[in-house]
């Protein structure tokens, strides 16, 4: 289970004008989608093609311009799974290695490498995707490429309305603790998780009146597209490259 | 930008599981293009009152018109392009992604699209001092921001009346005092629902108190202030040191 | 337990994607009919709410903390359907903008993590519920325990899905003893947040809460409150005798079932032929101790969640069908 999430939505794209940045978001989309999942499909032995997976991947994230302390911060969220595959090679059995006294499973090692470095790469990609995208960006993008217009909007709703929840939830927070509410053990969080409740019930409430807002400004049940540029042929041609090229690079190790 | 008449005659209203009507055959006329504040203590049923201008909830008894139109089902898509409503939190009315998105949501419900909407909104955002916001997320504007781009929403829609609830509230006073300007620029007939009562006198000539679901008293704005007694027993209540006589 | 990509075989992803999609469909038809045009905000604040309260930490023992992961608590509050959608939502969005949890690994993680979640803890609820009071109280109790049911249930699903899918030499019997054994300690914190969630929105606006529907007004306002000690006590002891069981399981030396298997003749007829089919991952299979045995609980494990996420489907569709009948 992964911690907690340290940035909320409006923090997570990071201004910029570099190329990827400008690109349109449904042309990133496709592009990081069809990149991982080339990536994940590739035997582990082809280290390779994993290195230049990497390249790749590396170098839209110095494209990017969010610089190195962003994007390792970032790549923290695969931490647990990191933890896990490094104690593959004590578990696994089979023809194993001596590293150091240690005896370690050559299977296990083949183990923890792919873990990490599909995980890793994958991730990479993820940032640089988020970093560069203004979430109503993403949000046409999404829509441009017919995902469900109810889903879309649900979602937009939700990242509307998050840092709205996590301010409320912090002004709670801070009323709990100016009157010494300091929890150490799981039988004192009563406090937190009544705050969370009362949460619940502003949320609803607000989504009661948000409804309200909406009808009074002739909603019917039909989000309304507000229609803006749909990617070039060029510019698609241009993204789909990346994955291509990692397409490519597929076929030529497993040949 | 036009403006119309508002008639309300004897409405009547019962939230269901109560045992007291919310409203008690509420009366009142509006001529196109007043402005009139509603003032009232918390509980008196002005939101109830102003949530049937636009039929978002249904009469009971009683009838509401907006100018000819009488608010029912067979009109709502109408009423509510004709009556803006402004609710009193902007997060709620402000609940796209981006300003123009929440600047279109209403004129595109209506069917207004392409270009045509893409002009719309940028004039509306100049209209009410926010133009170059449209890319802006709601959550980053401040307060006066918010509320402004929240009137920008229904403006939007063309609509001949303004229903606005404590739209002064949260605001700083330059905020305020921006507010007011605007509002007072606006040809529309405006109802301001409202406990801040040097507010009502500067922006409307016409006051009324809604208590106990009725309307108490309806006068001249700087009639009904000066009346002390009046204003106590609604539990309304001058900035201490304020006279209206003065203003 | 965001899983990030290629932490499961390939073809895992590709089918729990098609099942997650599957159900994501049918959870926006029936959120849609339940909440008719109110879904769009409605859910999406919802999983705002969700996703916010995933991000409070609170303590569990001096130093370590945990948070909510909310997919019980969601179905008791919203009703499975909206529940299952809203906590999807919320899964989605975490791999897409936070990049926690993989783009391809999101078919399971949206199974085990909402609709696993959701609809196994709605049957566990709605189980708990015919044991525990008509009140108020037996509402939030029953929620509470389905919430740590609900945690269990995930972590099973995933063990499950290891077996078909394993990325690593790890056998299947020692995910499922460490996945089950953690996620039941998860469990209990998971038990006790949603209870206290629960209880403070029962306190409020009883009315909200779709677990509770079926309470008449005198039954919602009876006062008796399950206590947090007692609860307390009562998941400590459920959690010791759910680990004893399943430690009995894991265990590699022959213990009680694995005796009455081999004493049958079942180990060793059972044990190649299903154990090598190709069906399940080498890994998840080449180191187990007791083939049979792993076979045996991985089928129990995976009737008890097929049992448990079907009953809730099922029992959701029928009340969502009675409610546009009434």
């Amino acid at each position: 289970m992964s911690g907690a999430h340290g940035s909320t939505v409006s923090r997570i794209f990071i201004p910029g004008d570099s190329r990827i940045h400008r690109l349109p978001s449904e042309t990133k989309l496709v592009a990081v989608v069809a990149a991982v999942v080339v990536m994940a499909v590739t035997p582990r032995q082809e280290v390779v093609a994993f290195v230049l997976y990497a390249v790749g991947a590396w170098s839209v994230i110095a494209m990017t311009g969010i610089g190195l302390a962003t994007y390792v911060k970032r790549l923290a969220v695969i931490i647990p799974f990191v933890l896990f595959a490094v104690i593959v090679p004590f578990l696994g059995g089979g023809e194993s290695v001596q590293v150091v006294g240690v005896s370690l499973s050559v299977d296990g090692l083949w183990a923890t490498w792919n873990i990490l470095v599909k995980a890793g790469l994958g991730a990479t990609l993820s940032i640089a995707l988020s970093a560069t995208t203004r979430v109503p960006e993403l949000l046409h993008g999404l829509t441009r490429l017919r995902v469900p217009r109810l889903l879309v909007a649900i979602i937009a709703f939700m990242l509307r309305y998050i840092d709205v929840l996590v301010e409320q939830l912090g002004r709670m927070r801070r009323s709990m603790v100016a009157r010494g509410h300091d929890p150490r053990w799981l039988w004192q969080v009563k406090p937190i998780a009544s705050s969370a409740g009362a949460l619940f019930v502003r949320s609803y409430e607000r989504g009661e009146r948000v409804h309200q807002a909406m009808l009074a400004r002739g909603y019917s049940g039909v989000m309304p597209v507000v229609t803006d540029r749909q990617a070039s042929l060029r510019e698609w041609l241009s993204v789909m490259l990346y994955p291509l090229v990692f397409v490519v690079v597929l076929v030529v190790a497993v040949m | 930008m036009s403006a119309a008449s508002l008639s309300v005659t004897d409405l009547r209203f019962r939230y269901p599981g109560e045992h007291h009507d919310a409203l008690h055959g509420l009366s009142i006329e509006i001529e196109a293009g007043e402005r009139v504040a509603i003032l009232g203590p918390n509980g008196s049923g002005k939101t109830t009152f102003v949530m049937h201008l636009n039929g978002l909830l249904s009469t009971q008894s009683g009838e509401v018109c907006i100018g000819d139109t009488p608010v029912v089902e067979e009109h709502l898509r109408e009423v509510r392009r004709r009556v803006g409503a402004v609710f009193q939190d902007a997060d709620d009315q402000l609940f796209m992604s981006t300003v123009r998105e929440d600047v279109a949501f209403g004129p595109a419900n209506l069917g207004i699209a392409g270009d045509e909407l893409g002009e719309l909104v940028e004039r509306t955002l100049e209209r009410v001092g926010a133009g170059g916001y449209a890319d802006r997320n709601p959550h980053h504007l401040s307060g006066g921001e918010k509320r402004r781009v929240a009137i920008a929403t229904v403006l939007s829609m063309d609509p001949d009346v303004l229903v606005l609830d404590e739209p002064t509230s949260g605001l700083d006073p330059a905020g305020r005092r921006e507010l007011i300007d605007l509002l007072s620029s606006l040809p529309q007939t405006q109802l301001i629902v409202t406990h801040d009562l040097p507010l009502a006198l500067q922006l409307c000539d016409r006051s009324v108190i809604v208590s106990g679901g009725q309307v108490v008293a309806d006068a001249p704005t700087a009639v009904l202030l000066s009346d002390a007694a009046l204003l106590a027993e609604h539990r309304l209540e001058l900035p201490m040191g304020f006279d209206p006589s003065k203003f | 337990m965001h899983a990030p990509d290629g932490f499961l075989q390939p073809s895992v992803a590709l089918v729990t994607a098609i099942l997650s999609i599957g159900v994501l469909a049918l959870g926006l038809r029936h959120a849609g009919r339940e909440l008719g045009d109110r879904q769009v905000p409605l859910a999406g604040v919802a999983a705002a709410f969700i996703f916010a309260a995933q991000m409070v930490n609170f303590p569990v023992a001096a130093g370590t903390t945990g948070h909510l992961l909310g997919g019980a608590l969601a179905a008791v509050l919203l009703g499975p359907w909206v529940g299952m959608l809203v906590v999807s939502v919320v899964v989605i969005v975490q791999a897409l903008l936070f990049a926690d949890g993989g783009l391809t690994a999101l078919g399971y993680n949206t199974l085990n993590m909402a609709i696993v979640t959701a609809f196994g803890g709605w049957a566990a609820f709605l189980l708990m519920r015919k044991v525990m009071p008509r009140t108020s109280g037996g509402v939030v109790g029953a929620g509470a325990v389905a919430a740590g049911i609900s945690v269990v249930l995930s972590a099973a699903a995933f063990s499950i899905e290891w077996l078909f899918g394993a990325s690593a030499p790890v056998a299947f019997d020692t995910v499922f003893g460490a996945m089950v054994g953690v996620h039941v300690l998860i469990g209990i914190g998971e038990a006790v947040l949603t209870g206290l969630v629960l209880s403070a929105v029962m306190a409020s606006r009883p009315d909200l809460v779709i677990g509770a529907q079926h309470l008449t007004h005198d039954e919602l306002a009876a006062k008796s409150r399950v206590g947090m000690r007692p609860f307390l006590i009562g998941s400590v002891f459920a959690a010791v005798v759910v680990g004893v069981v399943i430690s009995q399981f894991a265990a590699s030396s022959p213990d009680g079932l694995e005796r009455v298997a081999i004493d049958n003749g079942f180990a060793e007829s059972a044990s190649d032929h299903i154990f090598g089919s190709s069906v399940f991952s080498d890994y998840a299979t080449a180191g187990v101790s007791n083939e049979s045995l792993s076979l045996a609980v991985a089928g129990i494990a995976g009737i008890a969640v097929t049992l448990l996420v079907g009953g809730g489907v099922l029992s959701a569709s029928r009340s969502v069908r009675r409610r546009q009948m009434a």
